[in-house]
């Protein structure tokens, strides 16, 4: 077979009649009758060609269909180029500088101007109403706020605005569409003034903290102000983060400045112990701290509230634990959950459990002494009847849930 | 008849600048200024006495001039100035050592008043928002200028023991900015491209050099016994205070924000000590509420202005923040995006600018044959 002539099929992409040879036929150099004389006129573009490889004669196949463009409407209006490129699309244009260039989506300049700005100016009435022009103006106002500086931060470093925006922004979906939550008891959050607002912890990751801060804002208007643990403020991002939202470190003087400034503030004195417990452990409370919570409140004389958050231990069942890594990286614990790390960047996807979040009838410490705050025994029992409370709410809104994802 | 102060520290230019103030106070006789070189600028009705606070000889000045005021602001942060570390701790602590034996053997003397740091408190994540004067720092300085100032602040402690019948003021002052401030902070943030931690926002806290001046008269005329934290109100974050100088900023990871900070010192740059790096990464915040109603002192200047103040002599026009709105704000048409209530023209403006860029649309197919 090595005899046998091999017919090209098709004209590889050039003008022509199929015939497989190299040079067109006649038939398809008379399609373009321009192109000898531009050459004769422009020699720019010529030397281009001349030396091209597969060029034997004056009209080289590849300029065939070359012609040249509407130089007479080089100065005018970019509309009216418009104009005259469409008016222009059966004819064959050219772009290439060379000249040796072939363009068979002849009278494709590009999208037209006018089309874009239309398409712009339709897609923000789209995004923001019919007012866009205005919603616009403000965002660019917010945001040069934000990239200049000029908003304020208070003390402890919270960012009122960006909490609102951007961080309720991304949690309102995730508590509203991905855990249902449903929040009771909301009548005993006060209004104004100093509560200190205790919860259960679980979930392996904080997660039960930012729903309940994000639960709170959405219905009360009044913002939670999260205590945190040292680690919060030692781990990079999350410590840059935690200040912008609102969280200070839990110590005493933390916690009585802010009562004392009229917050409300979150504590979830289980810590480490309450959040990495394993799945087998569920909502059972672990031992609450040292109940320096109690005592601020007591110096402070405002009601502790407290809330029970049921659904946040399905979200990342921890099933097991590496210490050894958790040592060296310094961390309380290290999660292994059914999905996570098995699955990988996945696994972090929380499952869609049903959350209930309610808030119990607040205890007052306000009627207790003056010395109150230094008598560990009574800060104990009070500690101990907040942790009750919290233990039989979670009992009973458990047995009010249909199933874990119902 | 009025008081008769002697100020340390006179040869730079802080305290050159506040014992000019002083001797402008009224109920301030005559002030002298010590230090070991002579300042290099104009002190207004200070008398310079060159003597070094390491040597006896303070005493004797003290004893000839009849002083009644102690004013102590040589305690110096950085290294570089004054010849290495080993000079500097000689001239902090020695210096202070020397001076309150002095002070103490001076029977005419009423005041003392030392102007210390926030430094001593250190920075670290198991900081409490806002320092009091009574809090202790959750970690002891161990190196450089906040182990100086705490020693000092030892000493002084010591002092006001031993003198009941002295007055001691104890200033904890905040990062001094001004538009004449040299010091770490300052040079930090006149760095072409400031280097931040990567992760970390920390909370600072700034006094205006103006502040410092009058806080020093106000603590020499009428001030009170004890110590007290100095600084203007309110907190800015860094990534806040760069975005109003409108300074770029890099973020590094704590790990190599120190090697940054060694290169930049071999450069004379700027000198990141540790506690700086720390506070860079923490941040601090002191009450102030102790200075508003013990001392009975007000700064002129909050935080956020005191920078400003600062800000303005250092980069003067719209940072890149600002250009960039504006930029974006130019290419769609709207014109007053700094006012909330902005009103636009009406909506072909927009498109009148967008067609206005011949990049667009049909100018691209012509483009090779108006070369030809």
């Amino acid at each position: 077979m090595g005899d046998a002539e091999i017919i090209p099929i098709g004209t590889r992409g050039r003008p022509g009649r199929g015939s497989g040879t190299r040079r067109p036929s006649s038939a398809a150099r008379d399609l373009a009758p321009h192109a000898a004389r531009r050459r004769a006129q422009d020699p720019d573009t010529g030397t281009g060609t001349d030396t091209g490889p597969d060029t034997g004669t004056d009209t080289g196949p590849d300029t065939a269909t070359t012609v040249t463009g509407p130089r007479a409407d080089e100065r005018t209006t970019p509309a009216e180029q418009d104009v005259v490129a469409r008016l222009e699309v059966p004819a064959p244009t050219s772009a290439g500088p060379s000249g040796v260039e072939v363009t068979d989506r002849a009278g494709a300049p590009g999208i037209p101007a006018a089309d874009w700005a239309h398409a712009l100016v339709a897609g923000a009435r789209e995004v923001l109403g019919d007012d866009w022009e205005n919603r616009l103006a403000h965002g660019l106002a917010g945001l040069r706020r934000r990239l200049t500086g000029e908003y304020a931060v208070d003390e402890y470093g919270f960012d009122a605005e960006l909490t609102r925006r951007l961080l309720f922004a991304v949690l309102r979906p995730l508590a509203e569409k991905w855990f249902r939550i449903e929040v009771r008891g909301l009548e005993n959050i006060p209004a104004t003034g100093g509560a200190l607002v205790v919860s259960n912890h679980s979930g392996t990751i904080p997660v039960d903290g930012l729903m309940t801060m994000f639960s709170v804002t959405e219905h009360t208007g009044r913002f939670l102000r999260p205590l945190g643990a040292d680690l919060v403020f030692r781990t990079p991002v999350v410590a840059g983060l935690a200040r912008k939202m609102g969280a200070t470190l839990a110590c005493t003087e933390d916690a009585e400045r802010m009562l004392s400034g009229g917050e409300l503030v979150g504590v979830w004195p289980e810590g480490f112990k309450g959040i990495g417990k394993p799945y087998s452990e569920r909502y059972k409370l672990q031992r609450f701290g040292r109940g320096g919570f109690v005592s601020a409140a007591m110096r402070t004389g405002v009601p502790v509230i407290p809330v029970s958050v049921v659904g946040a231990e399905e979200i990342y069942p921890l099933v097991g634990n590496v210490p050894a890594l958790a040592r060296l990286l310094g961390l309380p614990y290290v999660p292994i959950t059914p999905l996570f790390p098995l699955l990988g960047p996945l696994g972090l996807v929380p499952l869609p459990s049903k959350w209930l979040i309610e808030f119990g009838e607040p205890v007052r410490t306000d009627a207790y002494g003056e010395g109150a705050a230094d008598d560990p025994m009574l800060v104990l029992n009070v500690t101990d009847q907040v942790r009750e409370t919290i233990q039989q709410t979670l009992y009973s809104l458990l047995m009010e849930r249909p199933s874990v994802f119902g | 008849m009025g008081r008769v102060v002697l100020v340390t520290g006179v040869s730079r230019d802080l305290g050159r600048r506040s014992a000019a103030a002083l001797a402008a106070a009224p109920g301030v006789d005559r002030v002298v200024g010590v230090d070991v070189s002579p300042p290099r600028g104009d002190m207004g009705g200070v008398a310079f006495v060159r003597a070094d606070i390491r040597n006896p000889v303070i005493a004797k000045v003290i004893a000839k001039e009849d002083v009644d005021t102690v004013v102590h602001m040589s305690v110096i942060a950085t290294p570089g100035t004054s010849g290495g570390r080993t000079t500097m701790k000689e001239l902090n602590v020695i210096g202070t050592m020397q001076l309150l034996a002095a002070c103490q053997r001076a029977p005419r003397l009423e005041t003392l008043v030392v102007k210390s740091t926030t430094t001593v408190y250190g920075a670290s994540s198991r900081d409490p928002a806002m320092f009091a004067e009574e809090t202790e720092p959750r970690r002891l300085p161990r190196s450089g200028y906040a182990k100086d100032a705490s020693e000092v602040e030892a000493y002084v402690r010591g002092f006001a023991r031993r003198r009941p019948d002295v007055r001691v003021t104890m200033l904890r002052c905040a990062n001094v900015v001004g538009p004449h401030v040299v010091s770490p902070m300052t040079s930090y943030f006149r760095l072409p491209v400031v280097p931040t931690v990567l992760g970390f926002d920390p909370r600072l806290q700034f006094l205006h050099e103006h502040d410092l001046m009058a806080v020093l008269e106000h603590s020499v005329t009428d001030g009170a016994h004890g110590t007290f934290n100095v600084a203007g109100e309110g907190v800015l974050s860094l990534s806040q205070a760069l975005r109003r100088l409108g300074r770029p900023s890099i973020p590094l990871p704590a790990s190599a924000v120190g090697g940054v900070g060694s290169v930049l010192r071999s450069a004379r740059l700027t000198e990141f000590s540790p506690e700086q790096v720390s506070l860079l990464t923490f941040g601090r915040g002191v009450d102030t509420t102790r200075m508003r109603e013990v001392l009975g002192f007000r700064p002129r200047y909050t935080t956020a202005s005191a920078f400003a103040d600062f800000a303005a002599h250092i980069a003067p026009g719209p940072g890149p923040g600002e250009r960039v709105v504006a930029g974006v704000g130019r290419v769609l048409g709207i014109d007053g995006v700094d006012d909330t209530d902005a009103t636009p023209g009406p909506g072909r403006r927009g498109v009148a600018s967008l067609a206005g860029t011949p990049a667009l649309g049909g100018g691209a197919g012509q483009g090779g044959d108006a070369r030809g």
